[in-house]
């Protein structure tokens, strides 16, 4: 019976050989690169390291970002929650409108999405005028170069990579649960809190997980909204790569930024585990 | 009866913010293209909305732009070629690690979706040293490399989810009856995991044509991408023509869509 599937594993060769070139090798030249204490990469000392971890300003960076992450992905957990929720219980012809309505800003370009709302949230922008018409305010709003602005955007460029493994969790729930809980007398908010919340949490870590990686890297909508005053590691990693050439404290910032990153990641990862470890244990 | 208000109070307000909560996600999501579309047939010289008098001429304009041509046939190129080597990489992949439980093919998936999750820009930065390093020069070549690392894991993503859903027993039933795997794979593993391939295949061009973190490192003058082209008419002078641009690839974007609902049921293969 075995025999079937021996050998079968040997077809990821060739993928694994190509990934060990050209994607593993270079992060190991990157590691290498962050050992050199001067651009023209004469003496190895962990130096880089040093300044970046050292230097107020530079941690200031990192920290920015990787709340900045935070922000953008709990915003988008409120909204597309229970998008995801309401997807899943339509009736079908409402639920691909829906679906589509959620691919199709996933494929378009995120240039044209954050240009979009540098036309919304501008001084002259759709938002500001409509706040000042109803009056709620008397003189525009800055969002545009802010990070609520860059936050707020972060959260519409990537909605869709929350929504869509929501959608795939739900879409394994049990609705008999949800009616028995009903049947017991358990009211709408009730059944939310004990049944649908946390059976959905390995979605909602995955949707997590996806959306914190995106929105800490997303280069373009950092600069276009973030605009120049708010820097974050992204920016500044690229600025000292190419700007400043300075290769090794660019390569040791990108470590960092990626450990930082990875760090995250685990941690939500672990969160969504333990509680499906609560659950069904 | 105070029972029963309370009752319904509580579906009535679970209901509301739902509801709430989920139809502005909806017009959250929808509203930017529905502006960029309409900003961009704007009659005037600045982006305005709602624009002054309707026109086409922003499209017409675009017409004289080769600039911003030339960086569109460059990153279709590239999104073409790094399509279809992921496309066939990732399908090795995923069969390759698909159904075996090892410790060797979890470590390969995870290898494998890691460039997901891992900063891009971090990984284009890496390239370009590597690169560099090997004496190796920067071309459309080395652009579509870099391209191929992320847009593999998405096909492998995909193809697995697919693969998963094939019952083994149609390969078991027909391999018993005396065809040998190469016969199995191409007329029964293929034709069931082939709206896997092509969805993933779809979601692949879409991400090299818009990938940004590792052209930045690894595209230069002579290569240079739509994605950062746009990006620097946006960020310098914010003209009409990005928004006439961006109608265009919304329109493009629509239509590779709708082909890929036809060919692969791309949203379903998504969930």
């Amino acid at each position: 019976m075995p025999a079937r599937s021996d050998g079968e594993w040997r077809l990821a060769l060739p993928v694994a050989a190509f990934f060990a070139l050209f994607f593993v090798a270079p992060l190991g030249v990157l590691f290498v690169v962050s050992l050199f204490a001067e651009p023209t990469m004469q003496t190895l000392a962990l130096r880089q390291y040093a300044r970046f971890l050292g230097d107020r300003l530079h941690l200031g960076i990192l920290a920015d970002t990787l709340v900045l992450g935070v922000k953008a992905t709990l915003v988008c957990l409120l909204l597309g929650y229970p998008l995801a929720w309401v997807i899943a219980r339509a009736r079908p012809r409402v639920q691909s409108l829906l679906v589509f309505a959620v691919i199709l800003p996933l494929l378009t370009s995120v240039v044209v999405r954050t240009f979009a709302w540098i036309v919304i949230l501008g001084r002259q922008g759709i938002l500001n005028k409509t706040l000042l018409a109803v009056g709620l305010v008397d003189e525009p709003v800055r969002l545009l170069f802010t990070e609520l602005g860059v936050v707020i955007v972060l959260a519409q460029v990537q909605l869709p990579l929350m929504v869509l493994p929501l959608l795939t969790t739900f879409g394994r729930i049990d609705p008999n649960l949800a009616d028995a809980s009903a049947a017991l007398g358990a009211g709408q908010w009730r059944t939310f809190a004990r049944i649908i919340a946390p059976l959905s949490l390995p979605g909602v870590a995955a949707g997590c997980v996806l959306v914190y990686a995106a929105c800490v890297t997303a280069f373009v909508t950092q600069t276009l909204i973030g605009g120049a005053r708010l820097i974050y590691v992204p920016l500044f990693m690229y600025q000292q790569a190419t700007g400043a050439n300075d290769w090794p404290f660019a390569a040791a910032i990108a470590i960092v930024f990626m450990f930082a990153v990875l760090f995250v990641v685990v941690l939500i990862n672990t969160v969504g585990r333990s509680r499906r470890a609560l659950v069904h244990g | 009866m105070a029972e029963r208000r309370r009752l319904d109070l509580d579906a009535l307000s679970f209901r509301f913010v739902v509801g709430a909560l989920s139809a502005a996600a909806v017009v959250v999501l929808v509203a930017p293209t529905v502006i960029v579309l309409l900003t961009s047939l704007t009659a005037s010289a600045s982006l305005r909305f709602p624009p002054d008098g309707l026109s086409f001429r922003w499209y017409r304009a675009l017409a004289g732009a080769g600039q911003l041509q030339r960086a569109a046939g460059n990153s279709l190129y590239v999104a073409v070629v790094a399509t279809a080597a992921s496309a066939i990489l990732g399908t090795l992949g995923a069969l390759g690690i698909a159904r075996s439980r090892s410790r060797w093919s979890r470590a390969l998936d995870a290898l494998f979706m890691s460039p997901l999750v891992l900063p891009a820009l971090a990984f284009g930065f890496a390239a370009l040293m590597a690169f560099s390093l090997a004496g190796i020069r920067l071309s459309w070549l080395t652009l579509a490399v870099g391209h191929v690392v992320v847009c593999t894991p998405i096909v492998v993503r995909t193809t697995v989810a697919a693969l998963a859903q094939l019952d083994p027993a149609l390969l078991e039933s027909s391999a018993s009856l005396g065809a040998t795997r190469r016969y199995t794979f191409r007329r029964v593993t293929l034709p069931l995991i082939g709206r896997g391939i092509a969805a993933g295949a779809f979601l692949a061009f879409m991400a090299s044509f818009d990938n940004v973190p590792v052209s930045l490192f690894l595209s230069d003058a002579r290569t240079e991408v739509l994605p950062i082209h746009l990006w620097q008419i946006i960020e310098t002078n914010l003209d009409v023509r990005a928004a006439a641009a961006s109608g265009v690839l919304i329109v493009f974007t629509l239509l590779v869509m709708l082909l890929a609902e036809r060919l692969a049921g791309l949203s379903r293969q998504l969930r």
